[in-house]
């Protein structure tokens, strides 16, 4: 009974606790004051510092509360003179080990060891100890260790291994000689480190401390702004620490309601000094003579209502096309869609989850009846078996993967990961099937077969809940696993294992990304995602579901807002007269136009072939992000217009007439939605430099030029609005949000938030199974092109690299493109790790040096896409998904080879 | 290196408990615990490689850096102390020439220290391999080296 309620007695007091507590945490929770030094309420307690003694009736000695669980009817006294003698023995001891000058010290204020030495009133320690001063290891521009302020309470070692799950730090010898290193005591820049600070975040003294803040305030100098993580789609809670107008250090607090419980990565703990980086736009920019000038708002603005007018005079509103960005709030995106549809008239808005989870939305729309996260992150630790395929979790969503990770070691989860690079993730896993780039939809089938095959799926579930069952099992008949690792290249026995793996779990999630969607069967692979979850019964239950990662920190916010061709938002169908009708009331407009509008490859070759004239790009990068960069290009530059509104100038910027200055996520409010539907605000901290503004200023501003008003006082204003026009935000307003975010749908003030979707019942009615036959991908490898190249992202870079390539300590990590080839092949093409490597495929080629190791399998190259001069995106393929309309950047046919 | 060391691991469980073992047939086989072969302990017991390091350096048992073919460990517990071990250590310091901790030059010997060997009936004591002398008189000590070291 973990629930039981017991009762205490605590300093003479009677107070309540619930079993399972230790004595600590019941003193805690009765707001009674035990000093500690190694407890941190995210691990497991440790016993090591010896202050949070107590003295507990009928025990002997001086038992650690935090190690000694609560029981009913026990007697206990936290402050004895016998106790305070102790403990202040114990600090004496630490202190006579270490060099603990506060002076210089960046923890001065907001150290614990100095609140216990003042707490206990030390003015003097009685004992010399023979301590040796350890050299600083300061090798890194990020985190800064100084051994000799350690009091070796052993917080960051926990925080490395039972919280993050990366284990890179140990206590290391024994005795007085103990210290805290790394494997074989390498400096923390040459070891396993990802730089995701949750070490320095739990460090109670000065011992680990951030470098670039050194001397730039003391603790009580900053403001701390808590807000929402600017880069991908967890949606992080952190904090920034200003002074004087600049973000001094980023810090996170567990107290702070979130899906990340104070955990970081390096990107949003040490990757936000883009922030006031020089190379910020500052003001308007005009293009004349092929050179740019600066120029006032009015100007600019006026520039461009002139040329939008008269572009939809003569040409039509059509003629007109807006790239909306997953990167801006909300309120930004729902302003934009607004200005598109009810200002231009046009729904040739689109925006970047085209190029990465659109054939999510269409599958699971049509699976399921919604195309969002089904579960909730902080839910993987209900799951039994966790499938992640087509997901670097630990680099691109690390705080989900340590929560993966988090899951696995508490030893009730297992973890199936098939993925056809060899990630980090496949350490922890039970079974990694390796399947050649591109075959996602026949292993699943092969799973499914081998479930329906031995009868494991759940069949109550599929007759109650399900339609189609009879159509997929006919459809997967034929993927035997032979056929499967004919196809697929994965042994037979190991699908099969992880067949019956899957479906023996009671709860079993699938977590995927990039992987499964980025194919011209895409959508085919999420629906079959989501036949095999469904297939098992996985849908609708706590520690189930079909969860796409979604990539960037707005991106389910900016679809939900309707920045796409086909919806306004909550995707509410432009096709259906009622709809418009309604949204034309709302906005005050007499009609809406529609007609399906162009998708964001659509638009590149519309703008190619001059129907369209004018874009407008709000925050995206498309001259690196989108595929096959000269054909992008030359849409780019047919146009007759091209505004850009960035924080920097982008490679898509270069190329625009107007571009206007935006402020960053620190400069404005609003609100993200991250992948797990939360919606969650975002703080202003700083302001702008120069002129820049928010993005929905400059549309309201460029509207109201229009002759349509846009007036609202602040984001909050736009975001009522929202709330009045999409029925899964209906419940929302800021002041619930401040509480920790909503997740959506919330439809009334009242309602809660929904932690997991098609509970009982699916959106659309019934779950729907889709029979699918695999198909190839669209350029299979041959003599002139023999390696199968796939692109995605690292760690330490972030899309297109406009924000990340400007932060010093994450380019420190990964400064440039590094071609991923297997050992053999490399010996093979006689190249060695860092040789210069040229990649040819039909569209293009680049060069860059080459990692050879083990990461990729034989016969397959992996590029990351973030450097613009070693653009991946040359080489990419714009072949499309016929039902979504994502380009298939996961698989192409290249030619490699060594640059003299 | 990855033959014997899957020989070794063939005689034990890969978990957590069976770190210390592993660890032990590791020095046996190669003197010390070669960074590589920590690494692959790691894996095999599914423990972070700085778990490894953490519990290898915690105990006096294992080396870190190659051993000379003969170890050589002089007792300075207490009844060898009392019994005069100090100076054979000085003896055998100053005929090897180095310092405990230390490998002679030619890579013949590695000069440990040990706290007691339990033979303090025989103080004071010596081990060479597995040789143990008892009552070592420091003008003999050449002697025993030459006739246990290899």
């Amino acid at each position: 009974m973990e629930n039981e309620i017991i009762t205490l007695t605590v300093n003479g007091k009677s107070v309540q606790g619930r079993k399972g507590q230790t004595v600590l945490e019941v003193c805690r929770a009765n707001g009674i004051h035990v000093p500690t030094l190694c407890y941190h309420p995210k691990m497991p307690p440790y016993g090591g510092c010896r202050l949070c003694i107590v003295e507990i009736q009928n025990m002997r000695g001086l038992p650690p509360s935090c190690t000694t669980p609560a029981t009913d009817g026990m007697e206990v006294t936290t402050h004895t003179d016998r106790l305070m003698r102790v403990r202040k023995t114990v600090l004496e001891l630490l202190l006579a080990y270490g060099d603990h000058n506060c002076l210089l010290c960046e923890q001065t204020g907001n150290c614990e060891l100095q609140d216990l030495v003042y707490e206990h009133g030390i003015e003097k320690v009685r004992f010399k100890g023979e301590f040796k001063p350890h050299p600083k290891d300061d090798s890194n521009t990020m985190i800064v260790r100084d051994q000799n302020k350690c009091v070796l309470c052993g917080r960051c070692v926990r925080a490395c291994l039972e919280v993050q799950v990366n284990g890179v730090i140990d206590v290391a010898a024994r005795g007085s000689d103990s210290y805290i290193t790394t494997f074989n005591h390498q400096s923390l820049k040459d070891s396993t480190c990802v730089f995701c600070g949750e070490c320095v975040a739990s460090c109670p003294t000065g011992a680990l401390t951030y470098k670039q803040a050194r001397f730039r305030g003391r603790p009580w100098e900053l403001k701390k702004v808590a807000t929402t993580c600017t880069y991908c789609g967890v949606g992080c809670q952190l904090e920034l620490n200003v002074k004087d107008n600049k973000v001094v250090k980023v810090t996170s607090d567990h107290e702070i309601p979130g899906p990340n419980q104070g955990s970081l990565c390096v990107k949003g703990r040490f990757g936000n000094d883009f922030i006031d980086h020089p190379d910020r736009l500052t003001t308007p920019l005009i293009k004349e003579n092929g050179e740019f000038r600066q120029a006032s708002w009015e100007e600019a603005l006026d520039r461009i209502a002139g040329r939008f007018e008269s572009i939809r005079k003569e040409s039509g509103p059509d003629a007109l096309a807006f790239f909306s960005s997953a990167r801006c709030t909300n309120e930004e995106n729902y302003l934009l869609n607004k200005f598109a549809r009810a200002v231009i008239g046009t729904n040739n808005i689109d925006h970047c989850a085209r190029l990465c989870h659109a054939s999510t939305v269409a599958g699971l729309a049509t699976s399921f009846g919604s195309g969002a996260m089904t579960n909730s992150i902080d839910d993987l630790k209900n799951s039994d078996v966790i499938l992640v395929t087509g997901s670097n979790t630990t680099e691109m969503h690390p705080v989900i993967g340590s929560t993966i990770k988090r899951a696995v070691k508490s030893g009730r989860c297992k973890l199936i990961v098939v993925d056809s690079r060899k990630i980090d993730l496949v350490d922890h896993a039970e079974i990694w099937l390796r399947q050649k780039p591109g075959t996602d939809v026949a292993w699943l089938n092969g799973m499914m077969h081998v479930i329906i095959k031995e009868e494991l799926y759940d069949k109550k579930y599929v007759d109650e809940r399900t339609e189609g069952f009879e159509e997929l099992k006919k459809a997967v008949a034929a993927y035997t696993p032979e056929k499967v690792e004919e196809i697929s290249g994965i042994p037979k026995d190991d699908l099969i294992a992880a067949a019956r793996l899957y479906a023996s779990a009671p709860a079993a999630s699938i977590a995927y990304a990039m992987g499964i969607t980025q194919h011209i069967n895409g959508t085919d692979a999420v629906k079959s995602v989501a036949n095999l979850a469904m297939l098992c019964g996985n849908i609708g239950i706590e520690g189930g579901g079909v969860n796409p990662l979604r990539g960037q920190n707005n991106v389910q916010g900016a679809c939900d807002m309707g920045c796409l061709p086909n919806v306004f938002p909550a995707y509410q169908s432009v096709t259906i007269p009622d709809v418009r009708e309604k949204f034309a009331k709302a906005w005050g407009v007499d009609s809406l136009p529609g007609n399906v509008g162009l998708t964001i490859v659509e638009t590149i070759d519309a703008a190619g072939k001059g129907k369209v004239k004018a874009l407008y790009v709000m925050g995206e990068n498309p001259m690196v992000s989108d595929p096959d960069l000269h054909h992008v290009e030359e849409g780019l530059k047919s146009l007759d217009f091209l505004v850009v509104q960035d924080i920097f100038l982008t490679e898509t910027a270069q190329l625009a007439d107007v571009v206007l200055p935006a402020a960053c996520f620190a400069e404005k409010e609003g609100t993200f939605t991250n992948t797990e539907r939360r919606v969650q605000r975002v703080r202003k901290a700083v302001d702008p430099p120069g002129k820049a503004l928010p993005d929905w200023q400059a549309i309201a501003a460029l509207a109201s030029r229009m002759g349509y008003e846009m007036n609202y006082p602040d984001a909050e204003a736009i975001f009522k609005e929202i709330c009045a026009v999409t029925p899964s935000y209906a419940g929302m307003d800021y002041q619930r949000l401040d509480a920790g975010g909503l997740q959506w749908p919330c439809p009334t003030k009242e309602h809660p938030g929904t932690k997991y979707l098609h509970k009982d019942k699916f959106v659309r009615g019934k779950g729907l199974f889709h029979a699918i036959e695999w198909i190839p991908p669209a350029e299979p490898v041959d003599d002139q092109y023999p390696f199968l190249l796939t692109t995605g992202r690292v760690l330490y870079q972030y899309h297109t690299g406009t924000m990340t390539r400007r932060s010093v300590g994450l380019n420190e990590r990964y400064s440039e493109c590094l071609v991923e080839i297997n050992t053999e092949d490399a010996a093979r093409l006689n190249i060695k790790d860092l040789d210069r490597v040229k990649l040819v495929t039909r569209r293009g080629q680049m060069e860059a040096k080459a990692r050879v190791g083990e990461m990729t399998e034989e016969g397959t190259i992996f590029v990351p896409f973030h450097f613009s001069e070693a653009a991946a995106n040359k080489l990419t393929l714009a072949a499309l998904d016929p039902q979504a309309k994502i380009p298939e950047y996961k698989v192409c046919a290249v030619r490699v080879e060594k640059v003299a | 290196m990855k033959e014997q060391l899957d020989q070794i691991f063939s005689r034990h469980h890969g978990t957590r408990d069976a770190l210390i073992p592993v660890l032990q047939d590791i020095q046996a086989e190669y003197g010390y615990l070669p960074p590589e072969a920590m690494e692959a302990a790691a894996r095999f017991c599914r423990v972070a490689p700085v778990e490894v390091y953490g519990v290898s350096t915690f105990y006096a048992q294992f080396k870190f850096s190659p051993v000379g073919r003969n170890l050589v460990m002089v007792c300075q517990g207490t009844a060898c102390h009392v019994m005069g071990g100090a100076r054979v250590l000085e003896e055998v310091q100053s005929r090897l020439g180095i310092r405990p901790g230390q490998t002679t030059a030619d890579g013949r010997f590695t000069l440990e220290t040990v706290a007691c060997i339990g033979a303090c009936a025989l103080a004071p004591a010596m081990v060479v391999n597995k040789d143990t002398f008892g009552r070592v008189k420091p003008e003999k000590i050449m002697e025993m080296l030459n006739g246990s070291g290899s």
